[in-house]
């Protein structure tokens, strides 16, 4: 994996952007993509993620800092020299031209003759199943179809680095699913590099093979995509993908690796010391709501809990509980075989493991 | 306009849900500044003082489209209105106009009957005249100085410089003759053959790229305070008051003048025709017509107001050398024919106006 | 569901037992009621305020029965004479007879002024000759031509006989410079008469060239407004619509102070040098003058489509192409300028359209070359009241408008066309 700018195939350095010279919208941004991966920018409207997109795609300048591609900066290179191929959030096809006009367009501006334009064109066309809409126009074509047409003309001039912007973002739920797993089978096919832009974190962690979280002109944390669910560095993060369980309370005591924080309702527990504070300062534990065991014997992360709502999924059945004091406190149980029967109003123990229970920053 | 109306409006509402017995309220319709003012301070004002009757004053554009829409119509909101002869004459054939028994007309002042007082021609079936006007030649004597006639308006190279002229055949057609060498006396006759009117164009060809257009009375004095021409032609009431009233330097030529008369018309169902007809007499009485050749240099239309023409307003300029009918201005001067134009101006309005766009 | 859908004799049943079809129609008819009831009104009102008038102007293009109407006994004569042959006496009694009733009637004017149109000089002729008509007696041809030598002008009968056709080309022939003759024949003019074809060809050539200038003007202005934020942008906007807000009479004055030969523009050009002071240009009272008032008038008739239809282009399309290799003006040529062509195609037919009809700008600073079609027109209204020859001049200028507008439908299409 890269480490530095030289040897990155694209590098963020040290790079900031402000539109107004008042505020900065990136802030101080570092990143390192490898050639042939697959990295999602994910992160809240405004997070600055977009604006890094841009940044590298030429549309917009960095305020300061470099970003290199392939070891050359780019910063003065306009976007039409770049050769990064972009697909957009609402597609961007050009509507007074057929399908197949779009797809040659990348390859007339550089001077391709006729025949091996069409022979590319096909070929790309193939690719994302859209042969036969050659001589169709965009406004007659399905979003799927558009999406793939878009994707198609990203690709057709043989980039080594293609952006995305939200590009599934118009697409329906299941649409939407079948379009990832099908980006992702083009991408590992053709050993692009992709540089993909979304808010939506079940669509980064099918995709990706790195995420980088963005908040505030920052990226929040940047690891694959196990990683970020199952070991989030911060309260953000925790919160921004998946499901998480909160329980504010104060750090007690710290012993290596595990720290005893207490609760307001005078009890404690055990927990992974990830990014807490000094004893005495208050921290935030966050538990996966799977991770959370119903009926469990007494032990040391036991807890005495009452169902307050139960609300039947199918697959599982998710269960809102009290637990020390927090209302919100959810629990995934199985809808398999042999599983606890629950009622409303009922109280239960609750139990989870140390390392599932990770202390963070009391955000 | 609008406002009148919307004042004549209100006032009349008022005026129904007031008084029983309303006064009479007549529309008069004139060309506007100089010359409606001088009808204002002459006809109008003792008018209302000695009638009590009330007067709403409208401009226009001389013309009879709007007579004739209002007569058609059913709908005839001008009482009496300002008309050049043609206009008179064809207005009375067509029978949009009120017939006007002459036997209403007074007396002069003098004791002259009323049809020897007034000028030969200037009382019709169905109009009744109030001045003589003229259409004439006009220069900045700052800038011009020498010029001897007609004929030097036609000069560009004894007088460099852009012309005014109306937009219109009539009166050009005339003078072009004139400064061509045509005495007065035959300039008709010369129009009614083909080689005549070609004989016109062709004098006016001799002027045409440096004409500038004019189409409404108050531009040409602009045009000559503006210096935008040397020489323009013109109404001659309305150079006297550029002269006399604003003290421009301006100079009327009278060689070649066009006589005309204006005259007062009554368009057919005017609903207030009884006042109308009250005031087309008393504004044509002698006192009346000389009262105006104070506020305009216009000629009266009776011979009996020459004698009582004095000062203009300002009090000191003496009007009867301006006025188009004095001796000293009649040495070579033509009375419009409104019978050539009345046959004649349809064919020469489109040859002007394919002359124009040549 | 048996009682829902009654399928034995194949005809799909509403829930009461009447045939599907019909009952749908009946639901849409009342729907389609209230819809034509609510727009009733403002169609009732165009109808009679617009269309209405404009037929019944047109149809005075063609049909004039002043003749007929007044003098019916001469009409019918006229009719039965081949036009050829000397007038008879027949004719001549007919006429006489009508003369003396228009005269009393108050209408010989009219008649006299139609029958002057087709014969220039004539008008006389008849006012006079109708005041001694009644004081005449058999023969009547001689009585005519004693009172007056004109009426042995065989001319003089064939310009009536034209006249007394209340459905008649002539007017429409005359509006494209022919006569139209007492034999059914059409020839043109003299050349010295000629003059609405020129006038129309100029017409159409002063609305081209103002439509391009609009264009080439408010393109740049539009392209820069549409990129500039929405503040800022309608600051800039007011300017456009400025003219909107003048009125007439202050912007022809405006004009006039800018564009005269001891004008402002005139003055600069004098004392930076590019003219001399006694070769100062013509600006206005010319063409150049109805070119320069007419797009500046006409301009934000073209600026407004072109802005919101390049307000509605994504700056992502101009991205994308420049991501795929454009180059900015390839970007611009091939990506946007295509997507503005709407807006193009609507300025650019408002303009035109515009601007073939516009008189009062051309009147004001068109002088003697800068007058077009409709001042013609207007005039032919207002001041020789020949409303059946602008008529025909306004139904002509429709009917080009109309044929511009089809072929701009054939070419780009009407559905292409974005007004804002």
């Amino acid at each position: 994996m890269a480490t530095s700018a030289t040897d990155a195939f694209v590098a963020f350095d040290r790079v900031q952007k402000s539109y107004d010279g008042e505020t900065l919208v990136v802030k101080d941004l570092n990143l390192f993509i490898d050639k042939g991966e697959f990295l999602t920018m994910l992160g809240p409207s405004g997070s600055g993620k977009t604006t890094c997109l841009m940044m590298l795609a030429g549309f917009e300048t960095a305020t300061h800092g470099d970003i290199l591609l392939d070891g050359r900066p780019i910063n003065n290179i306009p976007p039409h020299k770049r050769g990064i191929g972009m697909v957009f959030q609402n597609y961007a096809l050009f509507p007074h031209m057929t399908v197949a006009e779009n797809l040659a367009f990348p390859l007339e501006v550089r001077g391709m003759g006729k025949a091996d334009r069409e022979a590319k064109v096909n070929r790309a066309l193939d690719m994302v199943q859209m042969g036969e809409f050659g001589s169709r126009r965009p406004a007659q074509l399905s979003g799927g179809q558009q999406q793939r047409v878009a994707l198609a003309r990203a690709l057709v001039f043989e980039p080594e680095l293609v952006l995305m912007d939200e590009p599934l973002g118009a697409l329906d739920k299941q649409l939407r699913e079948h379009m990832q797993y099908e980006i992702k089978h083009i991408h590992e096919r053709l050993g692009v590099t992709v540089v993909y832009v979304t808010h939506d974190q079940s669509e980064a962690l099918t995709m990706s093979d790195r995420i980088a979280v963005f908040e505030d002109g920052r990226i929040q944390q940047l690891a694959p995509p196990a990683d970020l669910y199952e070991r989030p560095d911060n309260a953000f993060v925790a919160q921004f993908i998946g499901e998480n369980n909160k329980l504010t309370g104060t750090v007690e005591a710290i012993d290596g690796s595990t720290v005893s924080v207490g609760f307001a309702d005078g009890e404690s527990c055990k927990a992974l010391s990830v990014n807490n504070g000094p004893v005495g300062g208050p921290t935030l534990l966050s538990i996966r709501p799977e991770r959370v065991q119903i009926g469990a014997e007494e032990g040391p992360n036991t807890v005495e809990a009452q169902v307050l709502e139960l609300i039947y999924l199918g697959d599982h059945i998710r269960c809102r509980m009290r637990v020390h004091g927090n209302d919100d406190f959810i629990v995934k149980v199985p809808n398999s075989a042999g599983h606890e029967h629950l009622r409303v109003g009922e109280t239960t123990r609750v139990a989870w493991k140390i390392e599932d229970c990770r202390a963070l920053d009391a955000a | 306009m609008k406002l009148s109306h919307v004042m004549l409006g209100a006032a009349s509402a008022l005026a129904i849900s007031t008084a029983v017995y309303a006064e009479d309220k007549i529309t008069v319709v004139s060309w506007g500044g100089a010359y409606t003012k001088s009808q204002v301070e002459a006809y109008h004002k003792p008018w209302i003082a000695k009638t009590g009757n009330q007067i709403v004053s409208e401009d226009y554009n001389g013309g009879l489209a709007e007579i004739k829409a209002q007569v058609e119509a059913g709908n005839v909101t001008w009482d009496i209105v300002d008309v050049e002869y043609s206009d008179a004459i064809r207005g009375c054939d067509e029978g949009l106009l009120e017939e006007i028994d002459p036997s209403i007309l007074p007396a002069g002042a003098d004791g002259t009957p009323a049809m020897d007082d007034f000028i030969e021609g200037a009382v019709t079936d169905c109009a009744v005249s109030n001045i003589v006007w003229s259409t004439i030649f006009a220069y900045d004597t700052t800038k011009v100085s020498g010029v001897e006639g007609i004929s030097d308006f036609f000069d560009l190279d004894k007088f460099p410089g852009k012309r005014g002229i109306r937009k219109n055949p009539k009166a050009n057609l005339e003078m072009a003759l004139m400064a061509d060498g045509v005495p007065a006396a035959e300039v008709y006759d010369m129009l009614e053959t083909d080689e005549g009117v070609d004989r016109a164009f062709a004098k006016l060809d001799t002027i045409k790229d440096s004409v500038v257009w004019w189409e409404a009375g108050a531009q040409p004095p602009q045009l000559l305070a503006d210096g935008e021409v040397l020489m323009t032609t013109a109404y001659n009431g309305r150079i006297f008051n550029a002269a006399a009233g604003e003290g421009q330097p301006f100079e009327v030529n009278w060689d070649g003048q066009i006589l005309d008369f204006d005259l007062w018309v009554i368009p057919k169902g005017s609903p207030n025709k009884e006042a109308a007809m009250d005031f087309l007499t008393f504004s044509t009485e002698t006192e009346q017509l000389a009262a105006q050749a104070s506020w305009i240099a216009y000629g009266p239309a009776r011979k009996s107001s020459g004698a009582l023409v004095g000062l203009y307003n300002d009090g000191k300029t003496e009007m009867a050398p301006h006025m188009p009918t004095a001796a000293d201005n009649l040495g070579n001067a033509l009375v419009n024919n409104f019978e050539f134009w009345a046959d004649n101006q349809d064919e020469l309005n489109e040859r002007f106006a394919a002359w124009l766009a040549q | 569901m048996a009682d829902m859908t009654a399928l034995d004799s194949g005809v799909m049943m509403a829930a009461d037992g009447t045939p599907l079809k019909k009952k749908l129609k009946q639901a849409l008819f009342l729907s389609r009621v209230r819809a034509f009831a609510l727009v009733a009104p403002l169609l009732l009102f165009i109808l009679a305020s617009f269309i209405v008038p404009i037929v019944m102007l047109l149809w005075q293009g063609v049909h004039n029965d002043t003749y007929t109407k007044n003098m019916p006994l001469s009409a019918k004569a006229l009719y039965e004479w081949d036009g050829q042959s000397d007038p008879t006496e027949s004719m001549a009694e007919a006429l006489v007879a009508d003369l003396v009733v228009a005269r009393d009637n108050k209408t010989i004017g009219r008649v006299a002024t139609r029958v002057n149109r087709e014969y220039s000089g004539t008008r006389s002729l008849f006012t006079k000759s109708a005041r001694s008509a009644a004081k005449m007696e058999a023969p009547f041809l001689e009585a005519l031509i004693d009172k007056d030598k004109d009426w042995a002008d065989i001319e003089v009968w064939k310009a009536m006989k034209i006249a007394s056709k209340s459905y008649t080309p002539a007017f429409y022939a005359a509006a494209v410079d022919m006569t139209y003759n007492a034999d059914g024949s059409f020839e043109r003019v003299e050349e010295q008469g000629r003059i609405y074809v020129k006038l129309f060809l100029r017409t159409f050539m002063v609305s081209l060239v103002v439509t391009l200038a609009c264009f080439v003007l408010g393109f740049p202005v539009a392209y820069l407004l549409s990129t500039l934020p929405m503040r800022t942008s309608n600051l800039l906007m007011i300017l456009v619509l400025l003219p909107f807000w003048t009125s007439l009479l202050v912007r022809t004055t405006a004009w006039i102070a800018m564009l005269q030969s001891q004008g402002i523009l005139n003055n600069i050009f004098v004392a930076v040098g590019i003219t001399s002071d006694d070769a100062r240009f013509s600006l206005i009272y010319n063409m150049t003058g109805t070119l320069i008032a007419m797009t500046h008038i006409l301009l934000p008739f073209m600026i407004l489509p072109l802005y919101s239809v390049m307000r509605g282009i994504s700056p992502s399309y101009v991205r994308a192409a420049k991501s795929l290799g454009a180059t900015n003006w390839t970007a611009f040529w091939r990506v946007y300028f295509p997507a503005t062509i709407p807006g193009i195609g609507a300025g650019a037919l408002l303009v035109f359209i515009l601007s073939i009809g516009y008189y009062i700008t051309p009147a004001l600073v068109g002088g003697q070359n800068g007058t077009l079609i409709s001042n013609f027109i207007a005039d032919h209204m207002q001041k020789t009241l020949n409303w059946s020859l602008a008529a025909a001049l306004g139904g002509l200028l429709l009917a080009s408008v109309l044929i511009l507008y089809w072929i701009y439908d054939k070419v780009v299409g009407i559905d292409n066309m974005k007004l804002g």
